[in-house]
């Protein structure tokens, strides 16, 4: 029962990291329907970038401003580059963003090397929150969890309550009409690029410290983000929340619990073959738990596509 | 619904935004493909310079490579049945490459099975396999074009990448499986235990599946996969199905995508981990877009020019990979048409017998940017070795002069060459433009 909660909190912290990467993610593709490859790249450089910052003036300045320069060169890339590749159509706006995820971590590499950085936690939440039999959660799991948590509920408040709120939801489904009321939807289109690319560029920050800052950061958690997506349904951020949460959850629970393939079978009424080690199947009889909790994502992907194509909250396309 | 609704109305892939269009007249829809009649000429030139060729380059490094490239091309083509001529981009193509070239691995070490057949048919067994997996995928992934099924692309491509540590029977694991194609009938006597061997069983095989893909796209299902591509909802309209005409182009892509696999398998006798992952996707897009996803004959040149380029630069320079992304994001922006696209924009103008005026602006354009993108280089290689050298170490070697890079002199010149290259094609740039303007108008002074 305490193992449950312990790993239940772990899931959620792992979720709402996914979250804050999928939310934005999901925005930008309601919004110009196209699915920012880059976008683990620009949490990647969120974490460098904090890295850096937290050298000079400490991790607080580099949690403040990383996010703020992430966002504005992620708008810097949506007005000189996808602006501009979006003439040609869907495709090359895919292949384009891809281009710049490459390119990127390439980038990383040339500035700061192969290694892992030293970014670490802060001092001040540098110790145990609370115990539960036995297993300590750090203060900064807690202050993760608050941190995603108060993104999300501004933005929600942003997005229902407010005006600028109101615009950016009629520029995502009608954003002709909203030109012709006098709104400059392109500026929009950058500013929702810009503040997505900022959100990942923040969970970088809070996440560099705990998963490590690496070059191979933005590819580990990038086809992850994608997987999110796409079982929440595109464009629909309650679907990302679900998902990540979803995924945070299910990832968590398998590598805690070793839950073995053959126990499972026999369970269900089949027996284990004689000679196993000399079976087709025997990697398929001897798997276990923690060794698929990495796949279990893509798993759970190409099921939900097969059954519910539009995803767990996404609008069915008639 | 009665309320119309402009976002989910249309079928995916219908929208005006989501196609890759294809009239000529606009620069920036040249993307078109199929769209021409390649005569018999260029095939027999093409094959007797390939069977030619190891004359010439007799050592077996140029064999490695010309096979590497070979390989990479029968690949890119298939990739391009896909993004050109079908309008779809996968992520996780490597995939049907790398189980193709699984399962010759398997039926090499069937030793009984594999003594009874010639080497030269093993490539089919990878196509097969291959285009096994692409049905089975395929069922599912081209319900819809666009990016739904570059996300399931990319899905699947992981999950099997993944696979490749847990199977282990069938991936081998972290080490791979590898074999002895030697092992094989003897094919009128040639066991091909040297690597001339292989490059003529490589060869033929590039010839033979070039050719076939190009009758594929000239068949009514080829034809039919422009026209889903183009606009989905006419090509319903005349009776077919979007959905079948793009599962058709996606198990034969799967099969052609195999035979590559299966002709790795045959020439390195080692396959893993790596030839399935995303990193081998993105480079075959990359090779792809880079050709020219626009004519059929792009991804060859892409092929060939990727397998040099890597060929030269990662001798040369730590950062190959760096240049690759900056030259393909370059691609996507700037000549969405790639290497085939920029050859086939001077038709025109060799049409109207006014190419010879390009030849001087060109060079006085190109020729100074291309010295300054070199000074650029020279400029991101030293910082490189200024930043990740061993300390102590000041010494680099670089366009064959060695400096230390700590001084400012070699900075300075370095930025000189830069500044001076850029800005010589900057003001040249518009005289070219205006150049290509006159030669592209018909008629006039010339």
């Amino acid at each position: 029962m305490d193992l449950i909660l312990v790993n239940l909190i772990d899931g959620l912290v792992t979720g709402l990291l996914l979250f804050m990467l999928s939310a934005g993610l999901t925005l930008i593709f309601s919004m110009m329907g196209v699915l920012n490859f880059a976008h683990a790249s620009f949490y990647m450089l969120g974490a460098y970038f904090a890295y850096q910052i937290s050298i000079a003036v400490g991790f607080w300045m580099g949690l403040l401003i990383a996010p703020l320069i992430v966002g504005v060169l992620g708008a810097g890339v949506e007005r000189y580059g996808l602006r501009r590749v979006h003439q040609y159509g869907h495709v090359p706006e895919l292949i384009f963003t891809f281009g710049l995820a490459l390119l990127i971590e390439e980038l990383v590499q040339f500035i700061w090397g192969k290694n892992q950085m030293p970014y670490s936690v802060p001092e001040v939440l540098n110790f145990t929150a609370f115990a539960i039999s036995g297993n300590s959660i750090p203060a900064y799991k807690i202050f993760m969890i608050f941190i995603s948590i108060a993104i999300f509920i501004g933005l929600l408040y942003v997005l229902t309550k407010t005006r600028v709120g109101m615009i950016i939801q009629a520029a995502l489904s009608y954003p002709r009409t909203v030109e012709a009321l006098g709104h400059n939807v392109p500026l929009i289109f950058m500013g929702v690029f810009g503040v997505g690319t900022a959100l990942a560029g923040l969970a970088g920050v809070i996440a560099g410290p705990v998963l490590g800052t690496f070059p191979g950061m933005a590819f580990v958690l990038g086809s992850i983000v994608f997987v999110t997506i796409v079982i929440g349904g595109l464009g629909s951020l309650w679907g990302a929340l679900v998902a990540s949460l979803l995924i945070g959850w299910i990832t968590t629970f398998a590598k805690s619990y070793n839950i073995e393939m053959e126990d499972l079978l026999n369970a269900i009424g089949i027996s284990t073959p004689e000679n196993l080690s000399d079976s087709v199947f025997r990697d398929f009889w001897s798997l276990t738990s923690p060794q698929i909790a990495d796949i279990l994502p893509y798993i759970l992907m190409v099921l939900i596509l097969i059954f519910r194509p539009a995803g767990l909250f996404g609008k069915r396309q008639s | 619904m009665t309320v119309s609704d402009p976002k989910h109305d249309v079928p995916e892939g219908a929208r005006e935004q989501d196609q890759i269009t294809t009239d000529p007249a606009k620069a920036s829809e040249r993307m078109r493909a199929g769209s021409m009649t390649l005569t018999l000429a260029p095939w027999v030139i093409a094959t007797v310079v390939l069977v030619f060729l190891p004359m010439f380059f007799t050592n077996n490094s140029a064999l490695t490579i010309m096979n590497q490239m070979s390989i990479t091309i029968v690949f890119a083509l298939a990739y391009n049945m896909l993004l050109g001529q079908g309008g779809m981009l996968s992520f996780g193509h490597a995939v049907y490459a790398g189980v193709g070239g699984f399962a010759c691995m398997h039926i090499m070490n069937m030793s009984d099975f594999f003594e009874t057949i010639p080497l030269v048919i093993l490539p089919v067994f990878g196509g097969l396999f291959g285009m096994g997996l692409a049905m089975i995928v395929g069922s599912f992934s081209t319900r819809s074009a666009g990016t739904v099924f570059a996300m399931i692309s990319l899905g699947v491509g992981e999950l099997i990448a993944a696979c490749s540590v847990i199977i282990v029977a069938f991936f081998g694991g972290e080490e791979g499986i590898s074999g002895d194609r030697t092992y094989a009938q003897p094919f009128f006597g040639v066991e091909f235990l040297q690597q001339i061997e292989v490059y003529y069983l490589t060869i033929a095989w590039l010839v033979i599946s070039a050719a076939l893909m190009y009758l594929w796209s000239r068949t009514p299902v080829g034809r039919m996969a422009n026209a889903v591509r183009d606009n989905p909802e006419r090509a319903q309209f005349l009776g077919y199905s979007a959905r079948w005409v793009r599962y058709y182009s996606f198990i034969a892509s799967g099969f052609f995508a195999g035979v590559a696999g299966g002709l790795f398998a045959i020439n390195y006798e080692i396959l893993t981990e790596e030839n399935l992952n995303t990193a081998s996707s993105g480079v075959i897009l990359l090779v792809t877009f880079l050709g020219g996803v626009g004519f059929f004959f792009g991804p060859i040149i892409g092929a060939i020019a990727f397998t040099l380029l890597q060929t030269v630069l990662s001798l040369s320079t730590e950062l190959w990979a760096f240049y690759a992304g900056t030259l393909f994001v370059a691609t996507v922006m700037f000549f969405p048409g790639g290497l085939a696209g920029l050859i086939m924009m001077h038709v025109p103008a060799f049409k109207l017998g006014k190419a010879s005026g390009l030849v001087m602006p060109y060079i006085k354009t190109l020729l100074p940017a291309a010295i300054g993108l070199l000074g650029l280089a020279a400029l991101v290689e030293m910082t490189f070795h200024f930043r990740h050298a061993a300390t102590g170490d000041v010494e680099m070697t670089l366009f064959w002069t060695t400096f230390n890079s700590h001084e400012i002199l070699p900075w300075i010149i370095a930025g000189a060459v830069t500044v001076i290259g850029l800005g010589i094609a900057k003001t040249t740039a518009p005289a070219l433009k205006e150049a290509w303007n006159e030669a592209n108008t018909a008629g006039g002074a010339s």
